[in-house]
């Protein structure tokens, strides 16, 4: 029996989310390049002046704001991303700096494609249940490289989510129930490192990536826990188009309406590291007390993270400011030329 | 104290002068200088220049002059103060001679700007405000600019009246044999300029010209054109700290210091040369004179009141926006003027009868000004 | 762009801080050496992060650092508590900024330090979001 549970109980007591202003439609794509998809029907784009660090101090700083908590006993801040602004030099140092939990805090940035978020939710989820840390922020954070003309120019996207964990109490807004990891060496999808873009495995970043991670890290959580689908309010999967996550729900025997307000890829792309946090601080957006929510992650290399969680009645209370919706609404679309300005990618 | 005097006068043409170098320019206007006074020799000399050590990567320039006059040896020093370098080098130069310490000093300014590109004048520009907090934004000093010329317009006036300080200056400047752009700009043309920094048309600002003028100075005699009253006042450098982002406090201290010196008020004053780098200083620096009530400088400089034969004739050359603003020598060319015309050598810029002039130079957004008051000697 | 420079200035422009005058409580951004009363005493004083446009303009020709962010909007905020910041004001058209727009502290990137350099990053504002 692999042990899914920590010595002291984990719970959330705050989470934050950001999206930028900007939006690129997959019509806008196919007009550039003469195509047809649209596994999105548009995406989040950053502003020019936006990278994953200042998602994550934006994701972060609503957090702390939510959580009503001293940023100063925030012991641990882990940023997990795969578009980090400086390939050496932690991007967590900066938003410790700019949330006040310097200088008593552990940082440091996560890598593992789209779950580095949720990898970090796993980090804090051991450090506050072992005792050793008070709080520790998790974030999930990118800004990512969409190659032109390649299939995934339509969802790579611009987003983050951070989540704060303590010990469970009357306080917390959600407390974890278990988790577990489930990762293989599966090459669907990597960026060697002084390339600009990644590379993927067309159809092989399905079946024996995608899904069979996902559908294993969900089994494995629900049969050692011995919960079924009806029992959960709301499952959140890793959602890097419309299609892949109803799929994978689906094979796990979840419904439409489980997924739907954690579902927001139709609008924002694959916000990445992001998105399986975004998705799921959407999900807390509208969530009541005693609604226990199933998430499952996924990032290439591969790997899935599962959680489940049950909100408490503090969520009633912890929830002011924009919600992620809000965040949605707020939106510009901009043309191709203007996106590739704002994505840096006008060779100079 | 003793009374000063401004023994000679050196002007070279606003332009590019791709061929010569600061120290070229320098010596030939302080020649000129020193040839218009009739003295021997030249105790010291003062330097200004706002930007050699980014335009020309070039530091220590008091030396540099000295040799470059053929003085080496000769007491010198270099004064900056961002655009009013020009106007606090005169300053430092009339208190040489009263005080006694030296009885004739060459004061020039010189600056080359063509040298370098024009993004590099606009990062210049920048470093004469504050770096971390007012810089660090981005903004520029057009922007600074225009975001004092839009309360101006939100609360006093239309754009129209304010751009008629640079339709005053051009118009004045023609037929000036020194001047950078000795011809007439109409309102239409400078109205429908595309927009420089929103409300500033782009034709509402200086432009960039390599330049440099010289003043000799010595003790009076009671003859000529003789230094009134001389002064400085600084202000926080950022608008963000002065409570009322359009006072310009500097401009007014410094003139009320340097009028009270001289013993007059503004009533008294017959012409002024005003530090109209952008329209809206120009017409603040009206006001802050003490010229124009505050909110109404800019209906002033759309009248004749502001020409030759008006009730306060403005720029009489050109000012900055149409003689030029080659910085660091900008405040020696407006007080050479105000010289030119006590004199009575201001040819067809003539303001008759003129007894007082002023000149007032500003620095960063009149975080620094100068004000120095010359006066017609009683003979 | 200087290292140290960059480095002692974060926390004002991470967090906002500010300084007050222990003895006449007036209110500073950035941090002085010496409150107008004389005074050399200061606490720590934290901005409130939402304001009002008083007045801006848009930079198209901006200093050398500043060239692909423009064009961009820089204003002047009053924040309240007598503080005046200047800031570029984002994720708006320019020509939806007005005297009174109502604003709220983001944290961006103001300028890269070349392709080698360190990122220096700050605060702007943005319309508020609700």
């Amino acid at each position: 029996m692999i042990n899914l549970k920590t010595i002291r109980q984990v719970g959330l007591v705050g989470y934050g989310a950001y999206v930028p202003m900007y939006r690129l439609e997959a019509s806008e794509i196919n007009r550039m390049w003469g195509g047809f998809g649209a596994p999105v029907e548009e995406k989040t784009v950053v502003a020019v002046d936006e990278d994953t660090i200042t998602i994550a101090v934006e994701a972060a700083k609503q957090a702390v704001y939510r959580a009503k908590i001293t940023p100063s006993e925030i012991g641990a801040v882990f940023v997990g991303t795969e578009s980090k602004p400086y390939a050496v030099k932690p991007s967590g140092t900066i938003v410790a700096e700019a949330i006040g939990a310097t200088p008593n805090v552990s940082t440091a940035d996560f890598e593992f494609a789209c779950k580095a978020g949720t990898e970090a939710m796993q980090a804090c989820i051991g450090l506050v249940g072992s005792g050793m840390y008070k709080y520790a922020m998790a974030i999930g954070a990118d800004t990512a490289q969409g190659k032109p003309h390649d299939a995934l120019e339509y969802t790579a996207a611009c987003g983050g989510a951070a989540f704060i964990f303590g010990e469970r109490s009357a306080e917390t807004i959600a407390y974890l129930e278990a988790s577990h990891s489930f990762v293989t060496d599966t090459p669907d999808f990597w960026r060697r490192s002084k390339e600009m873009y990644p590379m993927h495995g067309n159809r092989f970043t399905g079946a024996p990536a995608y899904f069979k991670h996902i559908t294993s890290a969900g089994k494995m959580l629900l049969e050692e826990t011995g919960y079924k689908p009806e029992d959960f309010k709301w499952a959140v999967f890793h959602q890097p188009n419309t299609k892949f996550p109803i799929n994978a729900s689906r094979m796990l025997g979840f419904t439409m309406d489980q997924i739907k307000p954690g579902l927001v890829a139709p609008k924002i792309g694959n916000t990445y590291a992001g998105s399986t946090p975004v998705g799921l601080a959407a999900t807390l957006d509208i969530a009541e007390p005693r609604d226990k929510i199933f998430v499952v992650s996924y990032g290439s290399g591969s790997g899935s993270d599962a959680f489940i969680f049950t909100v408490q009645d503090a969520i009633l209370d912890k929830r002011e400011g924009p919600k992620l919706s809000s965040f949605i609404d707020r939106k510009k679309y901009v043309d191709y030329a203007t996106y590739l300005k704002h994505r840096g990618q006008i060779v100079q | 104290m003793r009374n000063v005097k401004v023994a000679g006068i050196g002007l070279l043409k606003v332009k590019e002068y791709w061929d010569r170098s600061i120290q070229d320019l320098f010596a030939e206007t302080s020649l000129k200088a020193i040839k218009d006074a009739g003295v021997e020799s030249i105790d010291k000399v003062y330097v200004s220049n706002m930007s050699a050590a980014l335009m020309q990567d070039q530091l220590n320039t008091a030396a540099l002059m000295s040799d470059a006059i053929g003085m080496p040896g000769i007491s010198a020093s270099r004064v900056e103060a961002g655009s009013a370098s020009g106007g606090v080098a005169f300053h430092e130069a009339v208190q040489a001679v009263a005080s006694g310490y030296s009885d004739t000093v060459l004061v020039t300014g010189v600056e080359k700007m063509s040298d370098i590109l024009p993004d590099v004048v606009t990062t210049a520009l920048a470093m004469a405000e504050e770096q971390e907090y007012t810089a660090y934004t981005g903004v520029t000093k057009t922007g600074i600019a225009a975001m004092i010329h839009r309360l101006y317009l939100d609360r006093y006036a239309e754009a129209s009246e304010v751009c008629m300080m640079a339709v005053k200056s051009h118009e004045h400047a023609v037929g000036c044999k020194h001047a950078q752009y000795p011809f007439k700009m109409s309102i239409e043309r400078a109205m429908s300029s595309p927009m420089e920094a929103n409300p500033i048309h782009m034709m509402e600002c200086a432009g960039i010209g390599d330049g440099a003028a010289a003043i000799v100075l010595v003790p009076a005699d009671n003859a000529g054109v003789e230094v009134a009253g001389s002064a400085i006042a600084t202000d926080y450098t950022s608008i963000a700290q002065r409570l009322d982002p359009m006072a310009m406090d500097a401009i007014r201290k410094a003139a009320d210091r340097a009028y009270k010196m001289a013993g007059i008020t503004a009533k008294k004053v017959d012409l002024a040369e005003v530090h109209d780098d952008f329209t809206i200083n120009g017409v603040l620096g009206v006001e802050g004179l003490g010229l124009a009530k505050d909110g109404e400088g800019a209906k002033l400089v759309s009248t004749e009141e502001v020409d030759k034969a008006g009730k306060i004739p403005i720029n009489t050359f050109g000012g900055l926006k149409a003689r030029g603003n080659p910085l660091g020598a900008t405040g020696i060319y407006q007080v050479a003027e105000v010289a030119l015309q006590l004199r009575g050598d201001a040819g067809d810029h003539q303001v008759e009868g003129a007894k007082y002039g002023v000149a007032q130079n500003s620095g960063g957004m009149a975080s620094i000004c100068a004000v120095n008051v010359l006066r017609r000697a009683k003979k | 762009m200087s290292v140290p420079r960059y480095w002692r200035n974060e926390i004002p422009r991470y967090r906002l801080v500010g300084e007050e005058c222990t003895v006449c409580g007036n209110k500073y951004f950035p941090a002085r050496h010496v409150c107008s009363c004389g005074s050399t005493d200061f606490k720590a004083y934290k901005l409130t992060e939402t304001g009002e446009v008083v007045t801006w303009t848009v930079i198209k020709n901006s200093p050398i650092g500043f060239e692909k962010y423009t064009p961009y909007v820089v204003g002047l905020i009053e924040l309240g508590d007598g503080i005046r910041i200047m800031s570029q004001i984002v994720d708006v058209d320019p020509t939806d900024v007005s005297a009174g727009l109502k604003v709220e502290a983001c944290f961006r990137k103001i300028k890269e330090d070349g392709k080698t350099g360190i990122l220096q990053y700050g605060y702007k504002f943005r319309p508020i979001v609700a």
